[in-house]
């Protein structure tokens, strides 16, 4: 391709319409509890690992929502299952059974 | 010596002070300028945060106003306030002398195709909440067809400087939610958005509702307002907004779309402001005569006001309003002419 200086950078809109439903509702029968997150941050603020790397339990469900799979997979990776998100969780949500499933159903390994 | 009450506006509002006053020993009199009574409650299906049937608090308020004489297709032509009463001429021909009156005339709904982005009045599957009860109520449609997916628009006319509304609606939220979740009974396979700024669940029961729409009915809320919608070649919309939870913008087609319009001070209300040189604030409601306590009272005695022509209110608090107006008039009666039986 000829080289004209610049490029064209791809789209950063997401687009709803390619939400993996049929995994998310696999994910909701492991596990119901992942459609009662109100997006308050709190599992994110408390996270310990979250110091270190960028770990955040409620931009990983909003990933799945948003059809980013891959993303969402890469905002749990540094969890170390400490379960202090569980604890501060105002929706009573059990974080570690959530990520675990989540992993489950859309990690590769 | 006459114990008259005028209330302006059968609504909600006006019935449920009209049936205390009589009650009372008042003799009192209902204006609607509409062919029945009810208000927007008549055209609603069912309320938050319950689910209640909206004809069964209509039916309550009705049987409540047994006595009340009310004038139905007909206007306040004028009124002029006299030394203890107002002189009431109705459109109809009937001179009216009123010891006090009460304002009840209520709220419009926001006019959503004022809001040219969402295409309301320009594409056929853009609706509004109204659109969507009347629905609920009849079970008719033309733009309603097994819809996949669905989006709610919250804020419609609210929270909103370049419409002229700089306030919340309050009520459209928990609308939203209940709408979302009856649609959802309606079609359980649809995907149903929900695009918000800020959740207003305020009330009791309400943030049950919305643990349920997220659990139950799986409506995905998604925290932004829709900047603009466009029509596909199948009729089927394409909605832009950013999610700012994750700071992306995002597109979603949708079959259908509600846009949660919202409350505004009814304008045939104004109509009647202006000829008692009611004074309003900036959100275009009538100004009380405080804002903390006498909030039934406006500044001319004899005057008083219930329901939403003060702002946007719930069904119930709508009641409640027109419960205290009532006992404030009855208040003001007592005080004023002692010797009125």
């Amino acid at each position: 391709m000829t080289d004209f200086g610049y490029s064209i950078n791809t789209s950063s809109r997401m687009n709803l319409d390619d939400f993996d439903k049929e995994s998310f509702d696999k994910l909701a029968e492991m596990e119901p509890d992942v459609r009662k997150c109100m997006a308050c941050g709190s599992c994110t603020a408390s996270c310990t690992a979250g110091k270190f790397h960028e770990t955040s339990l409620r931009s990983a469900i909003l990933a799945l929502q948003n059809g980013q799979e891959g993303k969402a997979i890469d905002f749990l990776k540094g969890c170390m299952l400490c379960g202090k998100c569980t604890m501060v969780c105002p929706r009573g949500i059990n974080t570690r059974h959530l990520i675990l499933s989540i992993l489950k159903v859309y990690g590769t390994k | 010596m006459n114990n008259n009450i005028l209330i302006v506006g059968g609504g909600p509002a006006g019935m449920e002070a009209a049936g205390m006053l009589q009650r009372l020993g008042y003799n009192t009199m209902l204006v609607e300028r509409s062919s029945k009574l009810g208000g927007h409650l008549a055209a609603w299906d069912r309320l938050f945060p319950k689910g209640l049937q909206a004809k069964e608090t209509l039916d309550r308020l009705t049987a409540g106003i047994n006595g009340v004489k009310y004038f139905l297709d007909t206007d306040i032509n004028s009124i002029n306030i006299l030394d203890d009463s107002f002189n009431v001429i109705l459109s109809n021909g009937i001179t009216i002398l009123a010891k006090a009156v009460l304002i009840a005339t209520g709220f419009d709904l926001f006019k959503a195709e004022k809001k040219e982005e969402y295409g309301y009045g320009i594409y056929d599957r853009v609706i509004t909440n109204a659109d969507l009860e009347a629905y609920y109520k009849t079970g008719k449609s033309d733009t309603i067809q097994n819809p996949k997916s669905i989006g709610f628009v919250h804020c419609v006319g609210s929270r909103d400087e370049k419409v002229g509304n700089l306030s919340c609606s309050k009520v459209c939220c928990a609308t939203a939610v209940k709408q979302a979740c009856e649609i959802k009974q309606r079609f359980p396979e649809a995907q149903v958005y929900s695009f918000y700024m800020d959740l207003r669940m305020f009330g009791r029961y309400y943030e049950d509702l919305y643990l349920e729409a997220q659990k139950k009915y799986g409506i995905r809320f998604i925290r932004g307002r829709v900047s603009e919608v466009s029509e596909k070649e199948d009729k089927s919309l394409l909605v832009k907004a950013e999610d700012t939870l994750s700071s992306k913008p995002i597109k979603v087609s949708v079959d259908l779309l509600v846009l949660m319009a919202g409350i505004r001070p009814a304008e045939a209300g104004k109509r009647v402001g202006r000829m008692l040189h009611l004074s309003n604030e900036e959100d275009g409601f009538f100004s009380t005569k405080d804002t903390i306590r006498d909030l039934q009272m406006s500044k001319i005695p004899g005057l008083f006001f219930a329901g939403t022509c003060t702002g946007p209110k719930t069904i119930p608090e709508t009641l409640n309003d027109a419960k205290s107006a009532a006992m404030e008039i009855d208040e003001y009666i007592k005080q004023n002419f002692p010797d009125r039986k």
